[in-house]
């Protein structure tokens, strides 16, 4: 049969519909996954919440469509674009790359990573805004200075990138080293934060 | 925890939210297919990690959607109904096909299970088997009401084809 029941309207109908499934998963407490992109000077960000707060930024390189099926396997299948939960980490970004905001006020949420990896991740954000530390200055910070390896490995899967400061490690030749958002990427925050 | 790999949520709403709006109007008419719409996918989110990884995902969206377009009904069937389903003025819900109005006076006049075959078959999709296991009774018997459905469809809307149908 071809009669037609879609409407011209459909695609705004669905954006309202999911726009109040939002709202109504949040009041339910099925929002277990939010998430949003954002625009920023190192590309799209992925940003996405659990209700105990900031979970993952994701950079473009890595896939946003395979960083959200890791969510899904990882956390909770209940994964929704749901931008209200990402309101304030949006803006903080949004200052921080505006020159506007050297520490981040967030609650974070480090379910994603553990044990050892874990312990850096926590530490990085004592590196003040426009400072670096080497891979085996972090690992003394940490109380394992032969760790510097390890220190490199938790940096190198840090899941929230630009706000836990893991572009602030460099080599101890003072080269940057690895990043998640590629070189470029680690390049641009240093000279941001440089520039302050 | 989950099963496999099942797709995020959102992967749900985008790849079936249309389909299961579509069915929505069929089902209950315009008016009340956004309230079922919701009431569908929230119902779905609740539940979706349980649901088996290699489950039919569209069927499983429409069966519950079939579950909620029942409420609404039976709700209607309690309190005395407004005149005419189809609302009167053309609103920002969007009407689909501007003057199809006996389109939807056809469909609304359907009986209730030819209605939802022709929901389930010609608009989402199913398989007259899947359909069966929604709507209860047998694969031929969902076959049945889907054809005097169309039937019944043709006489008041000669518009009406079957080209292009699954299956």
């Amino acid at each position: 049969m071809t009669i037609n029941f879609d409407s011209p309207e459909d695609a705004e109908t669905l954006a309202r519909l999911g726009r109040r499934l939002e709202l109504a998963a949040d009041a339910e407490g099925l929002l277990d996954v939010a998430y949003t992109t954002v625009d920023s000077p190192v590309g799209p960000l992925l940003l996405a919440a659990t209700p105990k707060g900031l979970v993952r930024v994701a950079y473009d390189v890595e896939d946003h469509d395979r960083v959200l099926s890791a969510l899904s396997q990882r956390l909770s299948p209940r994964v929704l674009r749901a931008p209200g939960r990402l309101d304030a980490a949006a803006r903080e970004l949004d200052e921080y790359f505006g020159g506007r905001r050297q520490v981040f006020d967030l609650p974070l949420d480090l379910s994603l990573s553990s044990g050892f990896r874990r312990l850096v991740q926590r530490h990085l954000p004592e590196i003040g805004y426009g400072q670096t530390r080497t891979y085996g200055q972090v690992a003394a910070l940490v109380g394992n200075p032969k760790a510097v390896r390890a220190v490199g490995t938790a940096c190198a899967t840090n899941p929230l990138p630009v706000v836990v400061p893991c572009h602030r490690v460099l080599r101890a030749d003072g080269t940057p080293g690895g990043y998640i958002g590629g070189p470029g990427a680690k390049q641009a925050l240093l000279s941001l934060e440089a520039a302050a | 925890m989950s099963t496999g790999t099942k797709p995020p949520f959102e992967k749900l709403v985008e790849q079936h939210g249309g389909t299961v709006l579509r069915v929505c109007r069929v089902v209950l008419g315009v008016h009340d297919a956004e309230d079922a719409w919701s009431e569908t996918f929230l119902a779905a989110m609740r539940a979706y990690p349980d649901l088996p990884g290699d489950a039919n995902a569209e069927a499983w969206l429409v069966t519950i959607a079939h579950r909620k377009a029942i409420d609404v009904i039976r709700a209607r069937k309690r309190q005395p109904a407004p005149v005419g389903d189809i609302p009167e003025a053309p609103t920002a819900l969007g009407v689909p096909g501007d003057g199809d109005g006996d389109l939807w006076q056809a469909v609304a006049a359907l009986p209730d299970k030819q209605r939802q075959a022709v929901a389930y078959h010609y608009v989402a999709g199913l398989a007259y088997a899947e359909i069966a296991g929604i709507l209860g009774g047998s694969t031929d018997a969902a076959r049945r009401a889907a054809a005097d459905g169309v039937r019944n469809l043709r006489k008041t809307y000669p518009g009406a084809t079957t080209e292009g149908a699954p299956a």
